[in-house]
């Protein structure tokens, strides 16, 4: 008799949930098209001052990112919930929160990564200085995980009921906005030349402290959901 | 075929499960020993799938205990995860799998049985269906696919949740096959039927949960 070791596991269930995607990449770039539109419509609706854009650019590209986040989250378990396949990983004799771990990173791929790829793209757009897109790369690449992880808790406590989608905002919302005050303003700080070492450390600090913890509670949150 | 399984006993005692207020069912005792069947019988609605689900260990009874091997299931959850498998009224396969794709997942959850997924397939009969998307399966194929994960992996108590829906007569008689040859070694299986189960002569315990509650 051979188990399967948990990091077999981990990549398989990693490669499934890519798989998957890509076997539904239409409904997959929903967000990112979000993120997209949201950041062009700006200038048209406030008008085209470069002065303006720059000053408001980085709140915006921030605010799109993390709406696409939300936007994207309920997809991470709810075919899983409606096909059964939920059940088959809780019934797994592998610990639950680390299947939790590749499930997030899939999804992170998937939904998070493609905003990493076009947003300087965004930022030339709004005509934000070659210093603040960096930044602006730097904090979606620390923060955009953040969202995912803490999002996942949420879906976790939500996916079992009927008309989840309210409840999970309301949920998801509050917790997001450290991620939000500390990402943006970094971009706007660097924008203005200004170090940003501080809200760097505090960007790692939540991710670190969503890694360790948002798997656990997931595993666990789950676990109520399904009973 | 394979080697027989090592020898467990799964006893419970004292179950009681409410459900939205409603006691389904309480003071539900038995055990169940090496090659031994429970078929919990019932009208709809009276608790099969819940009792099922509490084996499992995915709900917690509202009273009472379940053991495996005299350790408490909920202390034991994945040393007791890797002696169960389940196949509910969910099939569990992902539709945008291949049946062949599917396996591989279910084998990695589990620990893993010595026969190839191509041999669980064709058991299955669902050789050539290897590289289909489940989604273009019918409704008895899906099913015997998600049966197929009692092959690939190596389980000492299947709990299955009406095993025989949307199965034909012959895909009936496979199942039973397949379930008589796992008793044979050894194996396990508490179940819930509309159908008459024909196992032959095994060893098979009774529970009717409307006739208790009557």
């Amino acid at each position: 008799m051979n188990t399967a070791t948990l990091s077999q596991a981990f990549l398989i269930l990693l490669r499934r949930d890519l798989t998957l995607a890509y076997r539904r990449r239409s409904e997959m770039i929903n967000p990112l098209l979000f993120f997209i539109l949201v950041t062009a419509l700006f200038p048209l609706g406030i008008g085209a001052d470069p002065a303006l854009l720059r000053e408001v650019g980085p709140g915006i590209i921030w605010v799109a990112a993390l709406l696409a986040a939300l936007l994207s989250l309920e997809t991470i378990f709810r075919s899983d919930f409606d096909d059964g396949s939920l059940e088959q990983l809780l019934l797994s004799p592998h610990p639950l929160s680390i299947l939790m771990i590749a499930k997030v990173f899939a999804h992170w791929l998937i939904t998070g990564l493609p905003l990493l790829i076009v947003a300087p793209l965004l930022g030339v757009l709004l005509d934000l200085p070659g210093d603040a897109i960096t930044t602006l790369l730097i904090t979606l690449a620390l923060g955009t995980p953040v969202l995912s992880l803490i999002g996942t808790i949420g879906v976790a406590l939500t996916v079992g009921l009927r008309k989840g989608g309210m409840i999970l905002s309301l949920l998801v919302l509050p917790l997001y906005i450290p991620v939000l005050i500390f990402a943006a303003n970094a971009v706007a700080t660097s924008g203005a030349g200004l170090p940003i070492d501080a809200h760097l450390s505090m960007l790692t600090a939540l991710l670190l402290l969503a890694v360790s913890l948002s798997p656990v509670a997931t595993a666990a949150a789950l676990r109520i959901s399904l009973s | 075929m394979t080697d027989s399984y090592p020898l467990a006993t799964l006893e419970a005692r004292e179950l009681s499960c409410i459900r939205d207020d409603r006691e389904l069912f309480s003071d539900l005792s038995f055990t169940l020993g090496a090659a031994q069947v429970l078929l919990i019988e019932g009208r709809n609605g009276s608790g099969k799938t819940s009792l099922l689900r509490i084996l499992c260990g995915i709900r917690m009874p509202d009273t009472g205990s379940i053991t495996w091997n005299g350790g408490d299931i909920y202390r034991l959850i994945t040393g007791y995860n890797a002696c169960t498998a389940y196949v509910g009224h969910k099939d569990g396969i992902k539709l945008d799998l291949t049946a062949e794709e599917n396996l591989i997942f279910a084998r990695s959850l589990g620990s893993s049985s010595d026969i190839s997924l191509s041999l669980a397939l064709e058991q299955m009969e669902l050789g050539g269906y290897e590289d289909l998307q489940a989604i273009n399966l019918s409704a008895g194929q899906k099913r015997r696919l998600a049966l197929a994960r009692l092959l690939v992996t190596r389980s000492t108590l299947w709990i299955l949740d009406e095993p025989f829906t949307s199965l034909d007569t012959h895909g009936i008689a496979m199942v039973e096959d397949m379930v008589t040859n796992h008793l044979a070694n050894g194996g396990m299986l508490a179940v819930t039927s509309h159908h008459p189960v024909n196992l032959g002569n095994a060893d098979i315990q009774r529970i009717n949960l409307s006739e208790r509650s009557a």
